[in-house]
């Protein structure tokens, strides 16, 4: 397949393509899903992260 | 002259937008705080350039590109785990829960999330001191591999390459680079994915076509130096012959090693908790899978056909290696510079100096956070954030930056790509059953999380030291004290500690876990808050 004789690096080059295909698929399918609320714990976070930050 | 000249003027450039578009994130970022409470936050495409663009440097295209001539195509397994393990595993079961419980427990930094869980100062502390001490090898290989192109690109010698990219990135940090700004990176991946591609397509119209390419690549077997047949190369379109050093070699160190290590890379996994949620997630895996098939797969398989246009090019007539005078780390600038346009060596050098920006910017962040934040402020003063903490992460970046530089002038030829497994697999022995219990195992104690660290560490310095023949002879611990360089036999000596440490860190973690105090239980249901 693909001009490859060995299975083992055929299947290689097949499942990279595969992997890729899943990720674009399961990126599609839960486009939309997975809106979380944001919790007083994300603001704070944020807050801090931003001293982090200017810290550097 | 110039072509110095021409050099100067696009980096100049390049700097100047990468400058302005750090600025313009920065400015955004003051406001993050808005814009995550109005429902907005870091875009998914941004953020999974931005990911992309810090996973992938010099090292994967220029070292483990070399590497693929070497070994041949058979190194696709690391993309494979790439995507598989780098992209879905780490986005979708790792990234969701990191994020989540990185919010909870008020963490920025990797060894904060584990050190946080676990509620212990000694595992945020030596977290931080392990990543400070050990990172700079991994961005030693970066720099080389930037410095390699230079060097190959303007026939300049290596040391004087590497001062040029030295001067760059210390512009960059200088310019404030070193600041998580993910839409520098987002720009630098998108750099990073239009370089790539042309390189492809180019090497395949090139060659005849895929089907042809690698026909022509299965044809060559002849043409393998001796010394690797006898480590057990069948050809560059065929895997090593099984349990042969080189296979271990390939299968342990290169594909296992990478590819499961970057589950705990300090610097990839803090870019969970940028998003506001799992949706932001959800998408940055399409792109995430497209991003990384267009760097490590490309430059696998690039590297591996290279031996293919250097052999049937009259002018050089004769296999990858040898073209590069037996330095690997040399053979894709070699085959840029021979085989593509001008205008291309260009791009492609904007391609790379994007690949090891983003990569270092990040590096020296996590160093300089290791060391400020999770071992000075958290293991010596217990918590206490002061002025002298900022002053010490700062001086912990230059110093960081110092170590790198000095590494990369001292390191040997041929090593990017085994720098860089070193680190990664270091790292996963390390912090992978502690990682993995912080964030799926509630019965997971504070005691087993230490201990698995330890054995990890430990059992690594001990096989690199004194088993692992390739670092053990080349460190000289071994032939020292025993007056040998390995205290192994064959084919201990060629199996990455990966293989052997990994599980036992697993099973440390597991035991101790059985026989030790649980965690407080609100604790618990704190960190897994909205989980």
């Amino acid at each position: 397949m693909f001009g490859i004789n060995d299975p083992g690096v055929w299947s290689a080059y097949l499942l990279c393509i595969l992997s890729s295909l899943f990720c674009i698929i399961y990126g599609m399918m839960n486009w939309n899903k997975g809106d979380d609320k944001v919790h007083p714990e994300d603001v704070s976070w944020v807050k801090d992260e931003k001293t982090v930050q200017d810290d550097l | 002259m110039n072509n110095f000249l021409l050099l100067t003027i696009l980096v100049a450039v390049y700097l100047l937008g990468i400058g302005y578009l750090g600025y313009y994130g920065y400015k955004k970022t003051k406001n993050a705080l808005d814009y995550l409470v109005a429902g907005r936050s870091a875009h998914p495409v941004v953020m999974a350039l931005s990911y992309g663009a810090t996973f992938i440097s010099t090292s994967a295209i220029v070292g483990f590109g070399g590497a693929a001539a070497m070994f041949g195509m058979g190194l696709l397994w690391l993309t494979f785990l790439n995507i598989f393990v780098g992209i879905i595993i780490a986005f979708i079961v790792f990234g969701k829960r990191t994020r989540r419980m990185g919010h909870n427990l008020d963490a920025h930094t990797f060894p904060e999330l584990i050190g946080k869980r676990f509620q212990s100062t000694f595992i945020q502390g030596f977290g931080g001191l392990l990543i400070f001490v050990f990172m700079p090898i991994y961005a030693a290989a970066v720099l080389i591999g930037a410095a390699r192109f230079i060097e190959t690109t303007f026939t300049v010698n290596f040391n004087i390459a590497l001062l040029i990219y030295t001067l760059i990135i210390c512009a960059y940090v200088l310019a404030g680079g070193i600041k998580g700004v993910m839409y520098t990176d987002a720009l630098q991946g998108a750099i990073m994915f239009i370089g790539m591609v042309i390189l492809l397509a180019y090497t395949y119209h090139l060659l005849g076509g895929v089907t042809n390419a690698h026909q022509a690549l299965g044809a060559l077997t002849d043409k393998v130096p001796a010394k690797l047949v006898a480590g057990g190369h069948l050809g560059w379109t065929s895997m090593p012959k099984l349990g042969s050093p080189l296979w271990w070699s390939l299968v342990s160190t290169i594909v296992m090693g990478v590819g499961v290590g970057v589950l705990t890379q300090p610097q990839l996994s803090v870019r969970f908790m940028t998003v506001k949620s799992n949706k932001e997630l959800n998408r940055a895996v399409m792109v995430g899978g497209i991003f990384i098939l267009a760097m490590t797969g490309v430059a696998f398989t690039v590297g591996a056909l290279t031996n293919v246009y250097f052999v049937k090019n009259p002018q050089f007539g004769k296999i990858a290696m040898e073209v590069a005078g037996g330095n690997i780390d040399k053979i894709i600038p070699a085959y840029i510079n021979s085989a593509f346009p001008v205008w291309f060596v260009y791009l492609f050098m904007l391609t790379l100096l994007s690949a090891a920006m983003s990569t270092s910017s990040s590096q020296f962040h996590a160093m300089g956070t290791g060391i400020g934040r999770d071992f000075y402020d958290k293991a010596l003063r217990g918590g206490r954030h002061t002025h002298q903490t900022v002053a010490i992460t700062r001086i912990g970046i230059i110093i960081g930056v110092v170590l790198t530089i000095l590494l990369g002038y001292k390191l040997p030829t041929s090593i990017i790509a085994i720098a860089t497994a070193i680190f990664f697999g270091l790292c996963a022995n390390t912090f992978l059953p502690a990682y993995m219990g912080a964030l799926f195992f509630k019965w997971m104690t504070k005691t087993a999380a230490i201990a698995s660290m330890s054995v990890g560490f430990l059992g690594t310095a001990f096989w690199l030291l004194f088993v692992h023949e390739k670092e053990s002879a080349a460190l000289g611990l071994c032939k020292f004290v025993f007056n040998q360089p390995t205290l192994a036999k064959y084919p201990w000596t060629v199996v990455d500690p990966i293989v052997v440490i990994l599980p036992l860190s697993f099973l440390v973690a597991v035991a101790v876990s059985l026989c030790t105090q649980k965690p407080p239980k609100e604790h618990v249901e704190y960190c897994f808050k909205h989980i």
